[in-house]
């Protein structure tokens, strides 16, 4: 009787079995507050692939994902807070979505050990991987779209823009600062001259900005928008009949909701992108099948193929494919954020693999290396046609002026090393 | 029966005007500091200390602060964010070493100790608080409030554009170097939970006791005849001058050291115009209004309420977990069914006396609260979408200042005061 007893409590362990803990992917999302147009879609795009892994393939590897989500309200303190909140739950990578609470996590997940992934935004300075361990900003960062948008006045202007006006309309935060250096080292290379306009938080206030436009003249606009302040901005360019095709935004300041209120006035407005856009991919059909029509779609489900959808959803295909990466280099499904941080540094996206996946060339091939955690800082730029109500590619992804941004990125980081005792790694 | 005078014999003037003149409130003193001192730094972790005691214990220095101004001097000011700001970039200042410029040639400072610096952002910050304070000899009420709002204006607008404030770092980012005290790290990302709690406890505890003596000092009367009537005080003989100002300065003081903990120790980097923007004075102003204006108690009690419900609501109804425990469904079916019931009972209650809080109404919408509280505590949060959450947070705090200035216009304090009041005739009615 007793043995019996022993056996059967054994083969209840044994069907018990070792219980698979799910990879963890927080989302730290802002769903509310005057940045909410952006971060609902960027939070479901991200929600929705990490379901479609688990409803079509049964997760990475074997084993499903979570996407936990909290709400930051793209505000510095509750992000603190979603962090703390999550990380004990095994979290794999961060990907907070504000400039702000980027700032504010560096050393935090440097000192746990967890990755955190800035996908174009966050610390450009972060791409110099020999100083910043556990932060990854690749496939492009700010400093890179800068550039691509100059080279792309270039390319209107026959390659000479001397004497020429840039103005450039940013948000008064880190994330609107963060191109000014590389501008101003730009406009020394090409001749231009530069205007800073400021726009502060949340940005619904820019009359005295398009005054000084309207008065000033410039040639050309760039904008590092989010928000409310995109939409604001778009209209009251269209106000002062400014013409869209000389106003550039940055890729966040290049979304449907962000062109929509000005209406026909904004046809023609082009900003910067990392990847491809519009829903004309095979991955759109399994989210539908897989995803929509089980009605498992993270939100209201209506933002499928927009384009900082897109985005989201890119940033979880990567997350998602340095996860692979890092069970096929420790050889075990269950992996740890060290582990992550390893797969992230060792991440390789081909044409091939993108093809597989359903995204054929939605961004660019590349390769992360220990030193070099920024990509190859690839834009193309897109137009919004106001009449089809889309936005369609009108160049290649071309390459930023790195002569330009290296050695920037360079002087940056190691000065941040210096501040904080930093030793350089990959020697 | 406990919390009365009777049998407590004093023998000294000192042992008459002491803080706590009840045998009970004493000890309950003690014992909160006791606990506060030597038994939390014990039980917390990361996610205690980030997400509830910096926060209360930096906003209570804060609500302190602002209480003094606007609870006891009755000068209403709205540039708390501002003054906040000037506390964080004086102690980002002096922590990473001051430099000055004179004709291209650099002196700088070696760095100073991090609570030091965070004392001399409060020196910094008193300064500027009395410098924004002058309008308040000439201009009173609204017009006050429009001149200390210019105050928050300015001074996020001045951290933006002036370079020298943030060391010229590109992003106009400041972020707090590690910095240590005795060896313990107490700012940087290696800090130990206890280390950052028991520095904020040990500052705040001096400030709360600080204030506690000074408003019931000469210098508080003052400040209360100054907020009574000002021109009544100026015939007994009050400086209304030197009032107003005294009130600015050790109103900043405060917030200043609030707003240097809050960069140091609680963020480790802020940019001004998202920390400290013209919610962060408002958030202060609410903390003040719900506690109570005039009560230091209040402080404490409106920096908790603030910190800990959008937390306590984020907990009961956005989060949800997969696995519960048999006990805890047990728990939560209990206090579900005591939810129906209140809800019931309310029901009854509004039909019977055709009025939502007659007769025992009150009781069943507490009841019912406190009911769906333990509910969905017990099966670890009811899972609804965060947006959902983030707007109802909004909501209820709205509602509840409404509710506090129409109910009861003295806070929280009062209630505590009236519940004093009633223990200490327990248990005779009158």
């Amino acid at each position: 009787m007793k043995t019996k007893l022993a056996t059967m409590a054994v083969a209840a362990v044994m069907a018990a079995g070792p219980v698979m803990a799910d990879l963890v992917f927080p989302s730290l999302s802002y769903r509310t507050g005057p940045y909410a147009a952006g971060g609902i879609p960027f939070a479901d795009g991200y929600a929705d692939y990490f379901t479609l892994l688990n409803e079509r393939d049964g997760g990475i590897g074997g084993v499903m994902t979570k996407v936990p989500e909290c709400e930051t309200g793209y505000n510095t303190e509750k992000g603190v807070e979603c962090y703390e909140a999550t990380k004990g739950e095994g979290a794999l990578v961060y990907q907070p979505l504000s400039t702000g609470i980027t700032y504010q996590l560096i050393p935090k997940v440097t000192a746990d050990g967890i990755p955190l992934h800035t996908m174009g935004y966050g610390r450009t300075s972060a791409a110099n991987g020999k100083v910043f361990s556990n932060v990854f900003n690749y496939p492009a960062n700010y400093w890179n779209g800068a550039s691509v948008a100059i080279n792309h006045i270039l390319d209107t202007n026959g390659g000479d823009i001397k004497g020429k006006k840039v103005a450039l309309v940013y948000h008064n935060s880190a994330y609107g600062k963060e191109p000014i250096r590389t501008l101003e080292e730009l406009s020394a290379k090409h001749g231009y001259e530069l205007t800073l306009l400021a726009v502060d938080h949340p940005g619904q206030e820019q009359k005295s900005q398009w005054l000084q436009i309207r008065r000033e003249r410039p040639d050309y606009v760039i904008m590092y928008g989010w928000g409310v302040m995109n939409q604001v901005a778009i209209q009251e360019a269209a106000n002062i009949r400014f013409p869209m095709e000389n106003f550039i935004g940055i890729w966040w300041s290049g979304a449907e909701h962000d062109v929509t209120p000005a209406g026909d006035a904004a046809n023609g407005y082009k900003s910067v992108t990392f990847h491809a856009v519009g829903d004309d991919f095979p991955i759109f059909d399994d989210i539908k099948t897989h995803v929509v029509d089980k009605g498992l779609a993270a939100g209201a489900g209506d933002q499928v193929g927009t384009v900082v959808y897109n985005r989201g959803m890119y940033a979880a295909m990567l997350a998602a494919e340095a996860a692979r990466k890092a069970q096929e280099i420790h050889g075990t499904a269950q992996i740890t954020a060290a582990m992550m941080r390893d797969g992230m540094e060792a991440l390789e996206i081909t044409e091939e693999r993108m093809t597989e996946l359903g995204m054929p060339n939605f961004g660019p091939s590349f390769a992360v290396s220990c030193e070099n955690h920024g990509g190859p800082g690839l834009g193309a730029i897109t137009q919004w046609d106001a009449s089809a109500k889309e936005w369609s590619m009108i160049s290649d992804f071309v390459e930023s002026d790195m002569d330009v941004i290296l050695p920037l990125i360079t002087e940056d980081s190691e000065a941040f090393a210096a501040e904080n005792g930093i030793e350089m790694r990959c020697n | 029966m406990f919390y009365r005078e009777a049998g407590d014999y004093k023998t000294s003037y000192q042992d008459d005007g002491q803080t706590f003149p009840i045998k009970f409130d004493r000890y309950r003193y003690y014992f909160v500091l006791f606990v506060a001192f030597a038994m939390v730094p014990f039980l917390i972790n990361d996610y205690w200390v980030s997400a509830i005691f910096l926060p209360f214990l930096i906003y209570s220095i804060a609500a302190i602060g602002l209480n003094i101004l606007v609870g006891y001097c009755g000068q209403v000011s709205l540039g708390t964010g501002g003054f906040m700001a000037v506390g964080a970039y004086a102690c980002y200042k002096f922590m990473t070493g001051l430099d000055i410029w004179i004709d291209g040639v650099q002196y700088a400072l070696p760095p100073i100790n991090i609570f030091f610096s965070v004392i001399l952002a409060g020196v910094v910050t008193a300064i500027v608080g009395v410098l924004f304070g002058l309008p308040s000899l000439r201009i009173k009420g609204f017009y006050l409030a429009v001149a200390t709002l210019a105050a928050q204006f300015f001074l996020v607008w001045l951290f933006n554009k002036w370079s020298w404030a943030y060391n010229y770092s590109a992003s106009g980012q400041i972020s707090a170097p590690e910095r240590e005290i005795f060896g313990v790290a107490i700012t940087g990302p290696s800090t130990e939970a206890w280390a950052t709690y028991l520095f904020c406890l040990v500052i705040t505890t001096i400030c709360a006791v600080v204030a506690r003596n000074l408003t019931r000092g000469a210098s508080g009367r003052k400040w209360m005849a100054i907020r009574d009537m000002d021109i009544a005080a100026e015939i007994i003989g009050v400086n209304p001058l030197k009032a107003k100002l005294s009130a600015f300065a050790v109103s900043s003081f405060y917030i200043g050291i609030a707003g240097a903990l809050f960069f140091a120790v609680y963020l480790g980097a802020v940019e001004v115009g998202e920390a400290f923007g013209i919610q962060k004075s408002f958030i202060v102003l609410f903390m003040v209004i719900i506690g109570g204006l005039g009560s230091i108690f209040g402080s404490f009690a409106g920096a908790a309420f603030l910190v800990l419900l959008p937390v306590l609501l984020k907990l009961m109804l956005a989060d949800s977990t997969d696995e519960i425990s048999g006990f805890a469904s047990v728990m939560g079916w209990i206090f579900l069914a005591g939810f129906a019931a209140s809800v019931v009972m309310l029901l009854i209650n509004i039909v019977r006396t055709r009025s939502l809080i007659a007769g025992s109404g009150i009781y069943w919408i507490f009841a019912s609260l406190a009911t769906f509280m333990a509910y969905a505590l017990s099966i670890g949060g009811m899972g609804w979408p965060t947006d959902i959450v983030a707007h109802l947070q909004l909501v209820i705090v709205g509602a509840l200042i409404i509710i506090f200035l129409i109910a009861e216009p003295h806070g929280l304090a009062q209630l505590w005061r009236v519940a004093k009041e009633k223990l200490r005739l327990w248990p005779f009615p009158h």
